[in-house]
């Protein structure tokens, strides 16, 4: 069974984001796999142990995501195919996904798992339409997968509750958290990673243009939240207090 | 010279920091307060390969040398001192020796279980009477033609009572001294006549398990003998050449979490109406605990560099063991100071700190005994190994 696992380089959970010159500045910040689609790695190798094959790793993104990728295949993927074009500056979540369609048709695969969700821009987009443009059914947020020919029953979390549906593979499936527990890579994985190929592909080895995947949405302005203030201290008797307190609520913070 | 990590040593860290948050970070209070050792701790770390470097990988090692060591070593280390220990007590202390003084029958049986976090290691050297000085130690080995009997005792053993395999050194030849120590290699789950006992009273490194053992008639088959009879004070001195490095890199990972712990709460706490980072005296605090921080990570990955080239490594790691335990203590003295009142209450981590850096200065080779090794190798009165 071959998988193919989407993977997006993002910033570290814990980075601090600054803005310069109303851009995200990337200086100094620490970049790790996409929490999620670490979710999406483990799964993929698990079904690899279950049942042979092959997991290929693609992403979509500059020089610094090549760690990314060597990361993945420390944990156990077989190869990693990254499409880096100077002319991938800024873009939507649309092209991305037309081009790692271009680059997914290129491989053999069975399956194909990405995270839920970035945890940088959190569009939650890339994998549904990846999906989209394969012509395959997709499922998002699942918790469990079962495979047994080509039919995959899984357990997607709904609101309120989770929900389990059948559907035939290929398919995109994206993972939540609760799917696994992610394996760290081990020394022998790192050493392992070394040796396997990691493809780098630009636009016109996929046979594509700039103009083919220009961008339909940009961001022209991004901005940080604004600071908490201190808070505000009630003085008086209680039912004082009270009164001023429903009295900001409504008027102020106008919640009530 | 090249400064930085290589590609695979910044994996090594990033894994190794990642493991050491996960796995080791939840349980440091709980495990502090009840002394309580992990063992499926080391086992993980085994299984990921944490305790095979340099090692052959016919013998379960990982591939990686010494620089991989020492990275991943620091980032364990940093989360909690005590953890350091398995990667000295497995590999760089009875894997690591018995891969360089061992038969290949020793190396077969010893060594992947050691490497794989299957057995936990040991080694035994000093005694009640016997610490720095460790050719005057009074454990005996008596050779019975097919076998050697063992008695005595040893003291303040690192893991003597939760390790499966161990290397013990005893004295072979009566009134021999230094030139008339043996290694022996010590399966503790099978020997008869071994008893060993913990030490509850550790002043730190409360969830890493030390002891005493006490060696009565403990039969050690002729094969267990490690390396030629009476060159136990060399292979002693060899692989504290090595496990020395977990001292080194030990302290300098302390000295860095007393000083990351200080920054934040440099940052964070605020008085006279100003982040007290912004006061110059703080300001003094921390810039001697960076200079420290960063001088003892050199001078770690500078004795490393030197073990994996195969170049003489001793001044040089007692430089870093010494540099790195005075970066411990004083970073952790400082950070009580910088956590005022919080730093003296044991729901912060300075006194943590601050026990742990203490027992830089003793283990291995006390700081007066490294001062000595470096004099002597500068003023020519000893070989720089
Ligand atoms: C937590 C912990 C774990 C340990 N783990 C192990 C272990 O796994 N295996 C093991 O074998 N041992 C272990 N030890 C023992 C440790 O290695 C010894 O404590 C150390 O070698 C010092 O010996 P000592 O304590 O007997 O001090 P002593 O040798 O009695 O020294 C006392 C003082 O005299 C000074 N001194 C001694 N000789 C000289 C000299 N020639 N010149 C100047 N000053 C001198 C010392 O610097 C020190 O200040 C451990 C100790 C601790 C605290």
């Amino acid at each position: 069974m071959n998988i193919v696992v989407s993977l997006k380089q993002t910033f570290d959970t814990e980075a601090k984001i600054v803005l310069t010159g109303g851009k995200i500045d990337a200086t100094g910040v620490n970049v790790v796999i996409n929490p999620y689609d670490e979710f999406a790695i483990e799964e993929a190798l698990k079904l690899k142990e279950k049942f042979g094959g092959e997991v290929t790793v693609v992403s979509v993104g500059g020089d610094k995501v090549e760690a990314s990728i060597r990361t993945a295949l420390a944990m156990g993927c077989d190869q990693g195919v990254l499409v880096n074009d100077p002319t991938l500056e800024n873009v939507d979540e649309w092209a991305v996904a037309e081009i790692l369609a271009k680059a997914v048709a290129q491989i053999p695969y069975d399956l194909i798992l990405a995270g839920r969700i970035a945890v940088d821009d959190g569009s939650s987009q890339v994998a549904v339409r990846l999906a989209d443009s394969l012509n395959l059914p997709s499922v998002s947020s699942i918790l469990k997968l079962d495979i047994e020919g080509d039919k995959a029953t899984v357990v997607r979390e709904i609101d309120g509750g989770t929900e389990t549906l059948e559907l035939s593979i290929p398919a995109v499936l994206t993972a939540q958290k609760g799917l696994n527990e992610p394996r760290y890579p081990s020394m022998m994985g790192i050493m392992k990673a070394k040796k396997k190929e990691l493809k780098v592909l630009t636009l016109a080895d996929l046979g594509i243009s700039a103009a083919d995947v220009a961008s339909k949405m940009s961001a022209p302005k991004f901005s940080l939240p604004t600071p908490r203030t201190a808070g505000k201290k009630m003085s008086g008797e209680p039912a004082e207090q009270a009164a001023e307190l429903a009295k900001l609520l409504r008027e102020e913070a106008k919640v009530i | 010279m090249n400064f930085g990590l290589t590609e695979e040593q910044q994996m090594v860290q990033e894994m190794a920091r990642n493991f050491a948050e996960k796995e080791i970070a939840p349980f440091i209070e709980e495990d502090e307060e009840n002394h309580h050792y992990r063992r499926e701790i080391l086992t993980k770390m085994g299984e990921l390969g944490l305790l095979g470097w340099s090692i052959p990988e016919e013998y379960g090692g990982n591939g990686m040398g010494w620089m991989e060591g020492v990275t991943a070593l620091y980032e364990i280390a940093k989360v909690h001192t005590s953890w350091r220990l398995a990667i000295s007590g497995n590999c760089w202390g009875p894997a690591m020796t018995i891969n360089e003084w061992g038969t290949p029958e020793q190396k077969e049986k010893y060594i992947p279980g050691l490497v794989s976090g299957e057995s936990v290691g040991s080694f035994a050297i000093t005694e009640a009477n016997s610490g720095s000085d460790v050719g005057s130690m009074k454990t005996f080995a008596t050779d019975k033609g097919d076998h050697f009997v063992l008695n005595g005792s040893k003291m303040w053993i690192s893991g003597g009572h939760t390790c499966d395999i161990g290397l013990v050194y005893a004295a072979t030849t009566e009134g021999g001294g230094a030139k008339g120590l043996s290694c022996f290699i010590v399966d503790y789950n099978n020997t008869p006549g071994i008893e060993r006992i913990p030490i509850h009273s550790k002043v730190g490194m409360w969830p890493a398990p030390t002891s005493e053992l006490v060696f009565e008639n403990a039969v050690i088959p002729k094969e267990n003998l490690l390396g030629p009879l009476n060159k136990g004070f060399q292979i002693c001195m060899w692989m504290l050449n090595n496990t020395r490095m977990g001292c080194a890199t030990g302290s300098a990972a302390l000295g860095a979490a007393c000083l990351d712990g200080a920054v934040n709460y440099a940052n964070e706490r605020t008085q006279f109406g100003q982040p007290i980072g912004k006061f110059q005296m703080i300001q003094q605090q921390i810039a001697e605990m960076k200079l420290e921080d960063e001088a003892a990570k050199f001078l770690v990955y500078r004795a490393a560099w030197l073990k994996e080239n195969k170049l003489p490594s001793q001044q040089a790691t007692s430089i870093a063991k010494v540099f790195g335990c005075n970066c411990a203590v004083h970073g952790a003295n400082m950070a009580m100071k910088i956590y005022g009142s919080y730093g003296y209450s044991t729901e912060y981590p300075c006194g943590r700190w601050l026990r742990d850096a203490k027992q830089f200065e003793t283990l291995e080779g006390t700081s007066n005994i490294h001062m000595g090794i470096i004099a002597g190798i500068e003023l020519g009165y000893q070989p720089n190994r």
